[in-house]
């Protein structure tokens, strides 16, 4: 997932931090002593505990599959019910899900459809061709099966006061995070006014259609228009327009609102903000906007200093390069979004490739996936 | 057993190259699943023989608990040092990307600080295999293991210091990094290290509380037997260890190079060095697994990166390759292997027979073609 802007809003502490009572509390308590500590050195009591009882780990939140069904032919929906070191997150965030698959540990970012006030964590996973994880999970995804979380992250959450009204917009599988909004709200007893806008290709393809529907018709003050761009019409036709807004909403101009779809989506949405003068609304798309970079005028030399290797600056993103330098660094997604290739700059200028910001702040972390070298620059792989 | 070396032209050390890196890269190919089932295997049944191993100790005023409390425990500690410590160590299990098998961050049941033998192992011993004066495994900067090492008086303790090296193991390696012997030459002072001793001051302390003080403690009445029963199981670890770490480089017939030898390597001279600078170990399955597969030291020297429990199947790979090339493949029982180093202990203990070149050692050391191919001298 990726924030195209960044939403204005700033505390994204969770506002529910889940007590988990224990049954066991005084085995929790001996497991957690430095006694025990000491004794499991340097391994950590981790290593021993979890080859018995994977979710009762410290050190790390793991959650146990609780349901598995599929919304659509392309899409699986996990109930995930996470161990208790997580502490929640806000609507409209994302968590880092780890399977692993063919012996390797993969991670992608989701953003979990549910209400924050509950203790279970869902997420539609939408399957892409090209999509390893996606696809793993479709396939495989069974109550009982054990998953690691990381997270949450994403500045991408309804405002800590709530607003007059409220506006959702969501493109295919971007209905996620826009639904954790809607289902947190309601969960709140939300009075104020909420529209959502919700396309997806067709009927058979639609998330959360149904559910949409009978929040709707349970709700004066909720108001569901839905669209589907590749079949017949629904509440709407086509795609996005202006005048979709007036389906849903009384007032978009003041509306806080909130768009998550595809990047054909976001612009149409920013578009009609823009001829009104109006600030962009929140947005996360799940598809990067493309990376924009220039091999031909790179210059200067790429330094790794941690194996003492360099190579001529190709203007390929940082992580390219150290692959071509025959390094391995860890990554994850490769588009910026899952900080796992985050590493030490050393010395150097670096740009972002997708926010086009230019950094020369000597010493920092940097994600190299997703940084490409301005002259020379030295890292810590 | 005849092992001179060819004499290979830069072309053939060139293809020989290649032939070993498509090796490595079908293997590279096919890493996955059974990888992680294998190292996740090995890694549960260490945690079981450990939890057992300590439990039975409790109870180790009944001798054959003991008894079977220090085997298990002792299994424990060389599965963790050998084929899981050392091997994770090297980044072999990199490719799980699993953070509790990251190369980079794992720590082991021993002495030395992992951080540090990331250093001395990983890089200086694996980057300048047998290279005289720069691979500090040659004699760990005690012993005299190499014929181009001046013979002094010194040496005449060339036994008893194997001896003690064997037996104290753990702390060997603990220190190795330190380079002891350039602090004793004042080349540097303790100062320079301090970084360095209070990372092995922390690990040392670790391990001391955990198996010599905590575990005997909490056993009550049985104090006396687990502490004797931790302290032999080190000792068994720390023995077996030597054994297989010492069969790897020493044996008769691997070669020695000259720093000049070594300098401005080719890929292909470098695996050539690998090769010749290694001996192996013939065995069962569950021999090379408690070695660590290091009984596959030559294919191990090769990709040091590559998953141990591979090096098996691609020996046979290996061997038919080197055969080709007319490579020699240093390889025997352990008894045969760890004889001959213990020979070659001896021998280098005392000083070089007279009339046959003084310090440079009784026969030439024998060395990494040169552009100029020559022929290698034989050990028997």
């Amino acid at each position: 997932m990726y924030s195209v802007h960044t939403c204005t809003l700033t505390d994204q502490e969770p506002r529910t931090l889940p007590t988990t009572t224990s049954p066991r509390g005084l085995g929790r308590r001996i497991l957690r002593s430095n006694l025990l500590e000491a004794l499991a050195y340097p391994h950590g009591v981790d290593r021993y505990v979890e080859l018995v009882r994977p979710l009762l780990v410290k050190g790390e939140v793991r959650a146990e599959v609780t349901a598995a069904r599929r919304q659509t032919a392309k899409s699986v929906t996990l109930t995930l019910r996470p161990n208790e070191n997580w502490r929640g997150l806000r609507a409209g965030q994302f968590v880092g899900l780890s399977v692993e698959i063919d012996g390797v540990r993969e991670t992608r970012p989701y953003s979990p459809a549910g209400s924050e006030h509950e203790d279970t964590l869902e997420l539609t996973v939408s399957t892409h061709p090209e999509g390893k994880v996606s696809r793993y999970l479709r396939d495989h995804a069974r109550p009982g099966m054990l998953v690691g979380l990381t997270g949450p992250e994403g500045e991408f959450v309804l405002p800590e006061e709530p607003p007059e009204r409220v506006l959702l917009i969501s493109g295919g599988s971007g209905v996620t995070p826009v639904m954790a909004m809607l289902r947190t709200l309601v969960a709140e007893g939300y009075a104020g006014e909420i529209g959502f806008l919700n396309y997806a290709r067709s009927p058979e393809l639609a998330l959360y259609g149904a559910e949409l529907d009978r929040l709707a018709g349970a709700r004066g003050s909720l108001r569901v228009a839905r669209g589907f761009t590749r079949a017949r019409r629904h509440s709407l036709t086509g795609r996005f327009c202006r005048e979709h807004l007036r389906a849903v909403i009384s007032e978009h101009a003041d509306a806080a609102t909130f768009v998550c779809g595809p990047p054909a989506l976001i612009d149409a949405v920013g578009a009609v903000w823009a001829q009104d003068g109006l600030p962009g609304p929140a947005v996360e798309t799940f598809t990067p906007p493309p990376m924009r970079f220039d091999t031909g005028g790179a210059e200067g030399t790429v330094s790794f200093a941690a194996s003492g290797r360099e190579a001529a600056n190709s203007g390929l993103p940082l992580l390219e390069q150290a692959e071509d330098a025959g390094l391995t660094p860890d990554h994850g997604c490769r588009m910026g979004i899952c900080n796992t290739c985050t590493c030490r700059k050393r010395a150097g200028t670096v740009r972002n490739v997708i926010t086009g910001e230019v950094s020369s702040a000597g010493d920092e972390q940097i994600r190299i996936c997703v940084s490409v070298a301005l002259g020379d620059v030295a890292l810590d792989l | 057993m005849s092992t001179s070396a060819p004499s290979l032209t830069p072309e053939q050390l060139e293809a020989f190259g290649q032939e070993l890196d498509a090796i490595r890269a079908s293997v590279v190919a096919d890493l996955g699943e059974r990888d992680a089932e294998y190292i996740n295997t090995v890694i549960r049944a260490q945690r079981a023989l450990e939890v057992a191993g300590r439990g039975l100790l409790f109870v180790g005023f009944l001798p054959p608990a003991w008894i079977g409390g220090v085997a298990a425990l002792s299994l424990s500690k060389i599965l963790d040092n050998m084929e899981i410590g050392h091997n994770v160590m090297h980044g072999q299990y990199d490719f799980m990307k699993d953070p509790r098998l990251d190369g980079k961050t794992f720590e082991w049941d021993t002495a030395c600080p992992a951080e540090q033998w990331r250093h001395s192992h990983n890089y200086m011993h694996h980057t300048h295999t047998n290279v005289v004066g720069k691979d500090r495994d040659i004699g760990y900067g005690i012993l005299r293991m190499s014929e181009d090492e001046p013979w002094r008086p010194y040496y005449l303790g060339n036994p008893l210091y194997a001896t003690l090296l064997a037996v104290l193991f753990q702390y060997g390696v603990a220190v190795h990094d330190l380079e002891t012997e350039r602090i004793a030459a004042g080349e540097l002072t303790l100062s320079d290290k301090r970084g360095m001793l209070e990372d092995i001051w922390r690990k040392v302390r670790g391990q001391t509380l955990k198996d010599y003080v905590l575990f005997p403690l909490l056993s009550g009445p049985s104090f006396p037997f687990v502490l004797a029963g931790n302290a032999t199981a080190n000792l068994t670890r720390n023995l077996w260890a030597f054994t297989i770490i010492f069969c790897g480089h020493f044996p008769e017939g691997t070669h020695e190079f000259t720093e000049e030898e070594a300098a401005n390597e080719t890929r292909g001279e470098w695996y050539y060095r690998q090769l010749l600078g290694s001996a192996n170990l013939t065995g069962g399955k569950l021999f090379h697994i408690l070695a660590g597969n290091l009984s596959f030291q030559i294919e191990h020297h090769l990709f040091p990166d590559l998953p141990a429990h591979r090096y098996a199947e691609i020996s046979e790979q290996i061997n038919e390759l080197r055969k080709r090339y007319g490579i020699p493949y240093n390889t025997g029982p352990l008894t045969k292997q760890f004889g001959s180093v213990v020979r070659k202990i001896v021998k280098l203990a005392l000083p070089p027979l007279p009339g046959r070149g003084g310090g440079s050692g009784a026969e030439e050391p024998a060395s990494a073609p040169e552009t100029q191919p020559k022929e290698l001298p034989t050990a028997a």
